[in-house]
């Protein structure tokens, strides 16, 4: 079998600018599969991050911009499997003139002492630490934020409220490094509440809680339980897993799972349709050849095996090029500005790499069948006597 | 002189298989960026029709979105007295205090509930917002426990039909009409009595924004520019018709990769017809001799076949158009980043969407046309009549 591979071989390299033009055409699809593809991995099929295993998000079962008592805080933390919970308030506000995107950034507020135990995975140098204890106007920021802003240790940060009318004055004491969290800044919890005063309907509302929970899978219990608790109080809680509370926001971009499968269908398609063109080209240049191979003694089972195995070799080659540029893709989107984390982190996985050479080859041998085995099926006269 | 434009037709349909495999190719490209164009416009419509340029939003400074309008009573009672607003028929000052929550509803589609804004206003509220009808039932009446929900709402939620209950806040509102409007966002929304939904999400002291109608445009304009220059009120104003231009922002991350795809697989498509183009040189080579015999010149042969390349992608940037054309009759939603809630809306494939899918697809023929044009044109009579 493996001896006429030279022959396809040498086949797909006889028209080299109908085959490298169609190899680039499939090449620039199946990157877009492959990048396509890798997002949607990225989205709704990858393993939690290292840290994200083993924390939950408890928000207001109705919706995150719904407020949840403080109280809750005590509560969720005597809750067996427990380790760690802290209040997650997301602030808002605006930096700047919030006109201009580049100014956007997430604003926390978090409980200091509580925020290096809820989000291990986080890195900080130990005086950092020490000083975002202290500072009650201290805040830190992801490394990506701070190089973007050009942000110095000692920066003064001025934030307009929105959500709460306070407008706090901060003081990067911290940078840190950590893979899941992008463009963010955290400040004390316990500042924004000196600053709204006492009295005020907010000081007792949170937005949501983290939770550090013992062990992997202790989480779906505890989550339960949980929610549970609080099933009747005045503000029921949802608790869900940070991997799931951050799909919830891809989710508004409407049904994605529904959007990239049929661009993926569509390109699907393209492909299959550039591939069919160039066999049934190339075959209708060849029948001649074809009867002669004939005469030759080739049986139509062989004559059938070649072409689709040339049209195979052409889309694998493709999609070797495709591979190839879907790497490349993704290394410039990691780099570039990215709304969500799945973009952060985007990478042609080698399954994702190896479904796509699979495609490639299977949608060129399925583009070729039809005129493959009209080739096949043309008797021998009537192959010789056409012109080309 | 020109090669008449009916040879190319015919050359066209006599290869037809390969004709229709590149137009599909192409037809695929164009109907991605099309409906992309389509859902972009429907959501850009459904924001833009509901704005009058009468109308002034005022919310907190710093804040974008009237979620997190933050407007204070006092605030909103110094606002009433400022020069330029409209007179009710009772004298007052045509100025409605509101709040904007957001609620959860299941469907069958999402058992676990989507988010829906509420909105609690008054019966200025509703004089102000004369697009805004009732389609089945009647109003809430001020003071009871009743809602009135957009046509969106009671078409996707069987939970919310007229006469039957729904549960938010601290107990059950009934549902007494359905209300439409012009604007997609406002069909989306839940209306009620502004003091009864202020007591049941505790926000006496803070609900979100103020809507007041000015007496004419130049009005409208010294009001926002009054109001946003008063530091005691601390407020930002802007006519209504400018913050719905800011909402459509949400539609921004599925425009960037849907036009990005269209991008990527245009190359693709291009590089499909180059060799359908390429392939139809070759095959024509006699005949690109005979005319040359018969004394079109270079010009007109390269020309030609540019022509046909671009009637190629041309036939199929139709395809792709009428491929994308059953969108129109398709409602989807999207989630708001601004209001976190639903907005349902129909894909808008217009005019505007279709010429510029056209021109994405005469440019695609145009580059794949170009280079097996020039080839064609290059060609030496003599060795064009002997190539078989």
């Amino acid at each position: 079998m493996f001896k006429y591979l030279s022959l396809m071989f040498k086949n797909s390299l006889r028209n080299r600018r109908r085959s490298a033009l169609t190899m680039v055409s499939i090449g620039m699809s199946l990157c877009l599969l492959g990048v396509l593809g890798a997002l949607y991995r990225g989205l709704f099929l990858a393993p939690p991050a290292p840290g994200q295993e083993l924390r939950l998000v408890v928000h207001h079962k109705v919706s995150i911009t719904q407020a949840l008592p403080a109280s809750y805080e005590a509560k969720i933390r005597q809750v067996p499997g427990v380790r760690e919970a802290m209040i997650w308030q997301w602030f808002g506000g605006s930096y700047k003139d919030p006109r201009d995107q580049k100014n956007f950034f997430a604003r926390f507020c978090v409980e200091p002492d509580k925020f290096f135990k809820v989000r291990p995975e986080i890195s900080m140098p130990e005086d950092q630490q020490q000083a975002f204890l202290h500072l009650r106007t201290g805040a830190i920021a992801s490394s990506d934020l701070v190089d973007r802003m050009h942000w110095k240790l000692g920066e003064k940060i001025f934030i307009t409220g929105d959500i709460f009318p306070v407008n706090p004055e901060l003081t990067l004491v911290g940078i840190i490094t950590d893979p899941n969290t992008t463009e963010s800044l955290f400040f004390s919890e316990e500042y924004l509440r000196q600053m709204l005063g006492n009295g005020n309907a907010r000081q007792d509302a949170v937005g949501s809680f983290q939770v550090q929970v013992e062990s992997a899978n202790m989480v779906g219990s505890v989550a339960k339980t949980i929610d549970d608790m609080f099933a009747n109080s005045s503000e029921a809680t949802k608790s869900e897993s940070e991997q799931a509370f951050a799909l919830q926001f891809v989710s508004f971009l409407g049904n994605v799972k529904l959007f990239l499968m049929a661009i993926c269908a569509a390109v699907t398609f393209t492909v299959l349709l550039v591939s069919a063109n160039t066999m049934a080209m190339s075959v209708r240049e060849r029948i001649r050849e074809v009867g002669i191979l004939k005469t030759l003694g080739y049986t139509p089972g062989t004559i059938l095996f070649l072409i689709l195995g040339e049209a195979g070799v052409l889309a694998a080659l493709g999609g070797v090029v495709g591979l190839l540029l879907a790497v490349g893709l993704t290394n410039v989107i990691r780099q570039g500005p990215s709304f969500m984390q799945a973009m952060k982190t985007l990478t042609i996985t080698p399954d994702v790499g190896a479904g796509l050479l699979g495609l490639a080859f299977f949608i060129g041998v399925a583009s070729a069948f039809v005129p493959a085995y009209n080739a096949s099926r043309t008797p021998i006269l009537e192959s010789l006597k056409n012109a080309g | 002189m020109a090669i008449p434009l009916a040879y190319n037709l015919r050359n066209l349909t006599v290869r037809k298989t390969t004709t229709l495999m590149t137009a599909l190719g192409i037809a695929l490209t164009v109907a991605v960026l099309v409906a992309v164009l389509a859902l972009v416009n429907g959501l850009d419509s459904a924001f833009k029709a509901s704005g009058n340029p009468l109308n002034v939003l005022v919310m907190r400074k710093g804040a974008n979105a009237e979620l997190s309008g933050g407007l204070t009573v006092e605030a909103f009672q110094t606002l009433k007295s400022k020069p330029g607003i409209a007179r009710g028929a009772d004298g007052l000052p045509q100025a409605s205090l509101e709040l904007v929550t957001v609620i959860n509803l299941p469907n069958e589609t999402h058992p676990d509930g989507m988010n829906i804004t509420l909105r609690g206003l008054s019966q200025v509220g509703l004089d102000i917002r004369e697009k805004t009808k009732i389609a089945n039932g009647r109003w809430f009446r001020q003071g009871q426990r009743e809602v009135v929900v957009g046509k969106s709402i009671a078409k996707g939620y069987e939970a919310a039909g007229i006469g039957k209950k729904l549960h938010f806040g601290k107990g059950d509102w009934e549902v007494v009409g359905v209300m439409e409007s012009d604007s997609s966002a406002t069909n989306s929304e839940i209306f009620g009595d502004l003091n009864q939904i202020e007591g049941d999400f505790n926000r006496q002291d803070g609900p979100s924004s103020a809507l007041v109608r000015a007496t004419d445009t130049v009005a409208a304009q010294a009001l926002v520019n009054s109001i946003n220059d008063d530091q005691r009120l601390n407020c930002n104003a802007r006519t209504e018709v400018d913050y719905m231009d800011s909402q459509t922002s949400s539609a921004a991350p599925v425009q960037y990769l849907g036009v990005f795809v269209a991008i990527i697989m245009a190359v693709g498509s291009s590089f499909a017809a180059m060799n359908t183009m390429y392939a139809a040189v070759a095959r024509r080579a006699k005949e690109v001799g005979t005319l040359r015999v018969l004394g079109f010149s270079r010009g007109s042969i390269l020309t030609s076949f540019f022509i046909e390349s671009v009637l190629l992608s041309l036939l199929g940037g139709l395809l792709g158009c009428l491929l994308v054309l059953p969108l129109n009759s398709v409602t989807t939603s999207m989630m708001s980043f601004t209001s976190f809630s639903e907005i349902a809306f129909n894909f808008r494939a217009g005019p505007q969407a279709m010429a510029i899918g056209m021109g994405f697809a005469m440019l695609m023929g145009a580059i794949g046309g170009v280079f097996p044009a020039r080839m064609a044109a290059k060609k030496e009579i003599l060795v064009a009549l002997r190539d078989i």
